[in-house]
C-alpha cells in the first residue's frame, strides 16, 4: 500500500476516529487530574469519579430523556465527589492514596447498589440513545486530521475545547498562577494572601467534574448503557497519562491519543497480519501504561508539594 | 520513673486503634441502615437475615470461614507491606497467578509423590504471587515507576493472561469451558467438616497469623520492617538496608496473595476457573486497614467482611435489599476509618461555639 | 568579632537627635502594646511592647523560643493575639490576615524564603496581587515596576529570571522586592544573614540603611550580637516571651545584651579556655577519617562536592565551616554512606569504605549525629527504647539468631537515659513527644554509647537551648579527650571556633584552606567562606 492510499484508507481512517473517540474519556479524567496535582493534591480517585459520572449521567438521561441534563448532572456529581475527596485530603490531611482507593471502592459499590435498585437485575439492560457523531461532510475525509477531528460527537468536541481552555487557564490566568504556586510552595502562596485551602478545593472540585465528564462519555457517548465497573481501570491509566503528558494540557492530549490508539488497535485485531490471541490485545493499554511509567517516571515536573498535606500556619486564636 | 511506667501498665489498656476500627464499622452499619430504610425495608430484618445466614448455621459459619481464608491471607500480605511503607494493591492479580500456578502443578500431580503434592502447589502459588509483585518492585526500584499504578495495571494484565492460559495451554481438554482439569483428591485441601466446604486453608491462615505476629514483634527483620515503614531516612542512617526491606515487603505480600489463590483453587473450586475471585484482592485492602495492619485485627476484619459477603445474597432474597449493599458498607468503613481525625475537629468546633466567651 | 567598626554616628544614617525632635509630634510608625499570645498553657508572648519609628532599624533579640517569631507573626497577620493592640501610624488596627498586613504596609522577609522556585521573579512578586490584573496578570507591567524598584534600592535582579536559577543572596533580594512592591513601610527581616557570607551581609546592610534613610521602619530579628551592634539603632530583648530590655543600641554592648538574653552573666566562649592547646598527640597512628578528592551529586544531578579532601585524627575535632549550601550536607552524607560518590575515596581507621554500606561503616566505628534529627535520626512513633537500639538491633546482646531480647534493649535505654540526663516519663515513651533537647540527647547517647572512634556531627545543637547546647559540646569534648575523632560541621562560627582544633572551610563543594585554631581570624574565615583563599 502506498503512503497516500494508506492515509486515505477507510479502515485506517476508522482507526483514527476510534483512537480519538477512545482517548476522550481518559483525556478528560487526566485533565481533572492535572488541576488536582498541579495544586498539590494527588487524586487517585479519578477512577471512582469517572464511574460516578458514567452512572449519574446514564440514570439522569434515562429519567429525563435529555442528554444535556444528564451531562450536567454527571458533572455536578463529580464535583460533589471531588469535594468529598477534598474534605478528606485537604481538611483532614488524610493519606491521599488511601482516600483515593477507598473512594474508588466505594464508587463501585454505590453505583452497583443504586443501579440494581433502580433497574433490577434484568438481563435486558436499559439503554439510552447516545450522542451521535456530527457530520461535517467532506471535512471528515481529509487525510489524518479528518477522522481525528471531524468525525466525533458533541461531547468529544466539548472535551477538546476543554483542553484549550485548560491550557489557557493554567498559563495565562491568575487562577492558574495560584494553582501552580500552591502546588509548588503553599507556604509562600499563603504569605502572599493566596488562600491555599480555597484554591485546592476548587482545583479538586474541577478535577471531579472533569473526571465525571470523562466517565459520562463512556455511557452517554460510546455505548448507551451502564455496566458495573465499566471504567475498567481508565482512571488509573489517566494518572499515567498525566505523567507522560508532563501535567500539561497539550501533552495530555497527545498522551491520551496514544492510549486511545492502543485501545482502538485492540478492537481491530482481526485486521492485523499476525494472529495475536485476544487477551494479549486486551492487555495492551495496561502494558503500555506500565511501559510509560517505567520510561517516563522521574521527578522532573512533579509539583513540589504534591501529596503533602498543607498545615495552615496561623489564623489561630492565641 | 519506673513507678509511672508500672502505673501505665496496670491501667486497663484500650487501644485507640481498636476504638477507631469499631467505631468505623458501627458508623458504616448505621449509614447502611439508612440505605436499607430508604429501600423500604426494616434494617433489623435485613441485618438479621444477613448475619443469620452467615453465622447462624453450621453451613453458614463454614461458608463464612471459607470466605475468610482468601481475605485474611491477602489482607495479611497487604498489612505487612503497608508496615514497610509499600502499597500493594496488586493482590488480585497475584491471587489469580498463584491459583493458576497451583492448578498447573496440581494437574500434573502424578509426577509428585502424593504427600509432596500440596506443598508443591503451595510453593508454586507463593512463588507466582511473589514473582508478580516482585515485578512491580523491580519497576519501582529500577525505573522509579509508581507501584500504585503498576500493581493495578498488572492486575488487569494478570487476569487477561490467566484467561489466555485457561482458553489455551491449560485448558481442560474434556470441557468446553475456560478452566483447568479437575484436581485429583491428593491435590485438594482436605475438608474439615463433613457436609460443608470448610477446608484446611483455615489452618493455614491461623499459622500465618501467628508467624506474622512473631515476625513483626519478635524478630529483627520485623523491627527493621517497621522502622522502614515509619521513617526510611532514619532507617538508612541506622544502617538498615531499605531497598531490601521494601522488596521483602513486596515479595511477602505477593506470596501470601498467591497462597490465597492456591486456597481457593485447591480448597474451594477444585480447579482454576476464570472468575476465581470476586475482588478479594481489593476487599483485602480494606481488611488490612480496618485491622490496623495488625495480624489479629486483620483476621477479625477478614471474618467480618466474609460474613457480610456470605450473608449478602440471603439478605437480597429474604429481605429484598440488593446484595451490593455490602460493597457500599465496605467502602463506608474505610471512609469512616480515615475520617476519624474529623472527630476531634468537629468536637473542637462544637465546643468553641457552645462555650461562653472566656476571659484569658 | 564584629566585621564592621563600632562607633558610626548611627547605623541608620539619621542622627538620633534629629529623629527625636521631628517625631515627638508624629506617632511612631509601629506601636505594639501589651501583646499576649498563648498556645494552650504555653505563653509565647506575655505583655510585649514594641515601638519602632520611621528610619529606625530595630533589633529583636532573643534565644530560640524566646518569642521573636511569634511576635512577628502577629504583626504579619499570621496569628491573632489573645490580648494587646497594634497601632500603625497612630491608628489602632486589627491585622486579620496576611493580606490585611500587606495593606497596612507591613512586609515580612522570611528566614526560609517564601518563593516558588519554578516561577519567575515577576510571577513571584505579583502572586496574589489583584492589582496586577484580576483575571489575567499583566506580567510586563509588573516587570517594569520591579526594575524601577530594583534601581532605587540597589537590588539587582532580572524580573524574568526563574527563581530556581538565582543565587541565595539574589533570592533574598527578590523577597525584599516582594514586600517593597506592595508598598511596605514596616519591614521585618527574620535572621536574614543566616545564609549569607560576611561580604554578602555587608551588601544587605547597605540596602537596609538605604531603606531606613527613606523612612522605612525595619525590624531585624537576630541572635547574632555583633551584627546587632553594627547595624541597628535600637534593640529589644525577649526572654521566655517577655521583654527584658529595650534600649538604643548605642547605650548597650554585646556582653550586656548576652546577659539579658540568657539571664545569667555567661561568658561568651573564649578560645583559650575550651580546648587546651597542643593537646592533639602525634602518635603515629593513621587518621581516623581520611577523605580524598571526593565528588558527589545531589538528588537532581547537580554536583555538590567537587574534589573535597580532609582528614581527622584521633583525639581531635576538625570543624567544617561554611555558608549553608556549599556541599557540607552532601559531604557528611558521603562520609556516612548515605550518598554515593562518583570519584575519590574514603577510609575509616585505615579501612577503605568508599563503597561500603552504612552498616559496615557503623561497624568500623562511625557515629553520625545528623542535622535534621526528625527526618534522619529519629523514628518518632517509636519508643525511646526502640530508637536507642535502632542501629544495633542486629548485634548481641540485643538479639540472638534474629530473636529480639527486650531486656537487653531496656537496659541500654535506661543507661542512655541516665547517663545523658534525658527528661522523660520512661523508656516506653514515644520519642516524638520529647522536647527537642531531650531528643537530641537520645540521639547523642545512642551514638556515643557505642564508644565510636569517628563522630560526624552536623549542626548538633540546632534548635537547642543554651543548657542543652553546653551539654552536647561537653560530650563532644569528652569524646575527643577519650581519643575519638570528631568531624564537626556547622554554620555557627562561634561553635566552630570554640570547639575545633583545626578548621576547614567548604566553598562550592571544595574544602578550601585549612587553619589551625590558633592561627585563625574571623575575617580570614569570612573571606574563605566567600571563596577567597588568602
Amino acid at each position: 500500500m502506498s503512503m497516500l492510499s494508506a492515509l486515505t484508507d477507510p479502515i485506517f481512517a476508522g482507526f483514527l476516529a476510534a483512537s480519538m473517540r477512545l482517548a476522550i474519556p481518559i483525556m478528560l479524567a487526566a485533565l481533572g487530574g492535572l488541576f488536582a496535582e498541579r495544586s498539590g493534591v494527588l487524586n487517585i480517585g479519578l477512577e471512582g469519579m469517572m464511574l460516578i459520572g458514567a452512572f449519574v449521567g446514564f440514570v439522569v438521561t434515562f429519567a429525563t430523556g435529555q442528554l444535556a441534563i444528564g451531562i450536567i448532572a454527571a458533572v455536578l456529581s463529580g464535583i460533589a465527589a471531588g469535594l468529598l475527596l477534598g474534605l478528606y485530603t485537604i481538611t483532614l490531611s488524610a493519606n491521599q492514596v488511601v482516600v483515593g482507593i477507598a473512594l474508588n471502592l466505594l464508587s463501585v459499590g454505590v453505583t452497583s447498589f443504586f443501579y440494581r435498585l433502580f433497574f433490577g437485575a434484568a438481563a435486558d439492560r436499559p439503554r439510552i440513545e447516545p450522542f451521535a457523531p456530527l457530520d461535517f461532510g467532506w471535512l471528515g475525509d481529509v487525510p489524518l486530521i479528518g477522522p481525528l477531528l471531524f468525525r466525533q460527537d458533541m461531547l468529544a468536541y466539548l472535551g477538546l475545547s476543554l483542553i484549550v481552555l485548560t491550557w489557557f487557564v493554567m498559563k495565562k490566568t491568575r487562577f492558574g498562577l495560584n494553582i501552580r504556586a500552591v502546588g509548588e510552595h503553599p507556604e509562600a502562596a499563603e504569605t502572599l494572601g493566596v488562600d491555599v485551602v480555597h484554591t485546592r478545593y476548587i482545583a479538586i472540585a474541577l478535577s471531579g467534574g472533569l473526571a465525571a465528564l470523562g466517565g459520562a462519555f463512556l455511557s452517554l457517548s460510546a455505548t448507551g448503557v451502564f455496566l458495573d465497573n465499566m471504567t475498567a481501570g481508565r482512571g488509573y491509566i489517566a494518572l499515567a497519562i498525566l505523567i507522560l503528558g508532563r501535567r500539561h494540557a497539550i501533552g495530555i492530549l497527545f498522551a491520551a491519543l496514544l492510549f486511545g490508539s492502543a485501545d482502538a488497535l485492540q478492537l481491530r485485531a482481526q485486521l492485523l497480519p499476525i494472529n495475536i490471541p485476544l487477551q494479549f490485545l486486551l492487555m495492551l493499554p495496561y502494558v503500555l501504561t506500565i511501559v510509560v511509567l517505567a520510561g517516563f517516571a522521574g521527578r522532573q515536573g512533579t509539583p513540589a508539594a504534591l501529596g503533602l498535606p498543607f498545615l495552615r500556619s496561623g489564623s489561630q486564636k492565641g | 520513673m519506673s513507678r509511672t511506667e508500672d502505673a501505665q501498665l496496670k491501667r486497663p489498656h484500650v487501644s485507640p486503634a481498636l476504638v477507631s476500627s469499631v467505631a468505623a464499622v458501627f458508623a458504616a452499619f448505621m449509614v447502611g441502615a439508612l440505605l436499607i430504610a430508604a429501600v423500604g425495608v426494616n434494617p433489623l430484618t435485613a441485618y438479621g437475615a444477613l448475619f443469620d445466614a452467615a453465622l447462624g448455621s453450621r453451613n453458614g459459619l463454614s461458608e463464612t470461614l471459607v470466605r475468610t481464608v482468601p481475605l485474611a491471607l491477602c489482607g495479611l500480605g497487604i498489612a505487612l507491606a503497608f508496615r514497610a511503607g509499600v502499597f500493594n494493591v496488586g493482590a488480585e492479580g497475584q491471587l489469580y497467578l498463584g491459583g493458576t500456578a497451583a492448578a498447573a502443578v496440581g494437574v500434573v500431580g502424578s509426577a509428585f509423590p502424593p504427600v509432596l503434592l500440596l506443598p508443591a502447589m503451595m510453593l508454586a502459588a507463593a512463588l507466582a504471587g511473589a514473582l508478580w509483585s516482585g515485578l512491580a518492585a523491580w519497576l519501582k526500584l529500577r525505573f522509579r515507576a509508581d507501584e500504585l499504578i503498576t500493581t493495578i495495571m498488572l492486575n488487569y494484565v494478570a487476569i487477561d493472561f490467566v484467561s489466555f492460559l485457561l482458553h489455551g495451554p491449560l485448558k481442560d481438554p474434556n470441557s468446553p469451558l475456560a478452566q483447568t482439569a479437575r484436581l485429583t483428591t491428593e491435590a485438594r485441601l482436605p475438608a474439615l467438616l463433613s457436609g460443608t466446604r470448610l477446608h484446611a486453608g483455615v489452618l493455614i491462615v491461623v499459622v500465618v497469623v501467628i508467624l506474622a505476629h512473631l515476625f513483626l514483634w519478635k524478630r529483627v527483620g520485623g523491627f527493621r520492617l517497621r522502622v522502614v515503614g515509619f521513617n526510611p531516612h532514619a532507617a538508612l542512617n541506622a544502617g538498615i538496608d531499605v531497598r531490601y526491606t521494601l522488596v521483602l515487603g513486596f515479595l511477602i505480600s505477593g506470596a501470601l496473595a498467591g497462597l490465597a489463590g492456591f486456597a481457593e483453587v485447591s480448597g474451594v473450586q477444585r480447579r482454576m476457573i476464570e472468575n476465581l475471585s470476586p475482588g478479594f484482592g481489593y476487599t483485602a485492602i480494606i481488611v488490612a486497614l480496618l485491622g490496623q495492619t495488625n495480624p489479629i485485627g486483620v483476621l477479625a476484619s477478614a471474618f467480618l467482611f466474609a460474613a457480610l459477603q456470605i450473608g449478602a445474597t440471603t439478605m437480597e432474597s429474604a429481605a429484598g435489599v440488593p446484595s451490593t449493599l455490602t460493597t457500599v458498607i465496605q467502602g463506608l468503613v474505610v471512609l469512616f476509618l480515615i475520617g476519624k481525625s474529623a472527630v476531634p475537629l468537629v468536637l473542637g468546633w462544637l465546643s468553641r461555639r457552645l462555650r461562653p466567651k472566656a476571659v484569658t | 568579632m564584629p566585621t564592621e567598626k563600632k562607633g558610626f554616628p548611627t547605623a541608620s544614617g539619621i542622627a538620633p537627635e534629629a529623629v527625636g525632635e521631628a517625631e515627638t509630634k508624629a506617632a511612631p510608625l509601629l506601636d505594639m502594646r501589651g501583646i499576649r499570645v498563648a498556645f494552650g498553657s504555653f505563653v509565647a508572648n506575655d505583655a510585649v511592647d514594641l515601638t519602632v519609628r520611621a528610619g529606625d532599624i530595630h533589633a529583636l533579640l532573643g534565644e530560640n523560643g524566646a518569642g521573636k517569631s511569634t511576635l512577628m507573626r502577629v504583626l504579619a497577620g499570621l496569628l491573632v493575639p489573645s490580648n494587646g493592640e497594634v497601632w500603625i501610624s497612630g491608628r489602632r488596627e486589627t491585622i486579620a490576615g496576611a493580606a490585611e498586613a500587606m495593606r497596612l504596609g507591613i512586609g515580612m522577609v522570611h528566614q526560609h524564603f517564601m518563593l516558588v522556585p519554578p516561577l519567575t521573579v515577576a510571577e513571584n512578586v505579583c502572586l496574589g496581587l489583584p492589582s496586577a490584573g484580576r483575571l489575567i496578570p499583566n506580567l510586563k507591567q509588573c516587570a517594569n515596576k520591579i526594575r524601577a524598584l530594583a534601581k532605587a534600592y540597589d537590588l539587582d535582579v532580572d524580573p524574568n529570571a526563574r527563581v530556581a536559577d538565582l543565587s541565595i543572596a539574589s533570592q533574598q533580594r527578590v523577597e525584599i522586592l516582594k514586600v517593597l512592591y506592595r508598598g511596605a513601610r514596616i519591614l521585618i527581616l527574620d535572621e536574614p544573614t543566616a545564609v549569607l557570607t560576611p561580604q554578602e551581609t555587608s551588601g544587605l546592610f547597605r540596602i537596609l540603611r538605604l531603606l531606613a534613610a527613606e523612612g522605612a521602619a525595619i525590624i531585624f530579628i537576630s541572635h547574632k550580637l555583633n551584627e546587632v551592634m553594627a547595624l541597628t539603632s535600637h534593640v529589644t530583648v525577649l526572654r521566655h516571651g517577655r521583654v527584658v530590655a529595650s534600649a538604643a543600641t548605642a547605650d548597650t554592648d554585646a556582653r550586656g545584651l548576652a546577659r539579658m538574653m540568657v539571664g545569667t552573666d555567661i561568658a561568651l566562649p573564649k578560645l583559650e579556655d575550651t580546648v587546651p592547646m597542643g593537646a592533639v598527640a602525634e602518635d603515629g597512628k593513621g587518621p581516623v577519617l581520611s577523605v580524598e578528592s571526593i565528588v558527589c551529586r545531589d538528588a537532581s544531578g547537580v554536583r555538590r562536592v567537587s574534589g573535597a579532601s580532609l582528614n581527622v585524627r584521633s583525639g581531635e575535632i576538625v570543624g567544617v565551616a561554611g555558608v549553608d549550601g556549599n556541599g557540607q550536607q552532601e559531604l557528611a552524607e558521603a562520609i556516612v554512606g548515605l550518598r554515593k560518590i562518583e570519584g575519590g575515596s574514603i577510609s575509616i581507621n585505615g579501612h577503605e569504605v568508599t563503597h561500603a554500606s552504612v552498616a559496615d561503616r557503623i561497624d568500623l566505628g562511625l557515629a553520625h549525629i545528623p542535622e535534621d534529627r526528625h527526618r534522619t535520626a529519629l523514628v518518632e512513633p517509636m519508643t525511646i527504647s526502640e530508637n536507642a537500639v535502632l542501629e544495633r538491633i542486629g548485634d548481641a546482646p540485643f538479639s540472638r539468631s534474629g530473636w529480639i531480647d527486650k531486656a537487653a534493649i531496656a537496659s541500654l535505654a535506661d543507661t542512655i537515659i541516665k547517663d545523658f540526663d534525658v527528661r522523660t516519663t520512661g523508656r516506653e515513651q514515644k520519642i516524638g513527644t520529647l522536647s527537642g533537647g531531650n531528643q537530641q540527647k537520645v540521639v547523642l547517647g545512642r551514638a556515643l554509647s557505642r564508644d565510636p572512634s569517628l563522630i560526624v556531627a552536623v549542626q548538633p545543637v540546632r534548635g537547642l537551648d543554651v543548657g542543652a547546647t553546653a551539654f552536647v559540646h561537653r560530650q563532644l569534648l569528652a569524646r575527643r579527650a577519650a581519643g575519638a575523632g570528631v568531624l564537626l560541621i556547622s554554620t555557627e562560627l562561634d561553635e566552630i571556633l570554640a570547639l575545633s582544633d583545626r578548621i576547614v572551610v567548604m566553598f562550592k563543594g571544595e574544602a578550601i584552606g585549612e587553619l589551625k585554631r590558633e592561627e585563625v581570624t574571623v575575617g580570614q574565615l569570612g573571606l574563605m567562606m566567600a571563596g577567597q583563599v588568602a
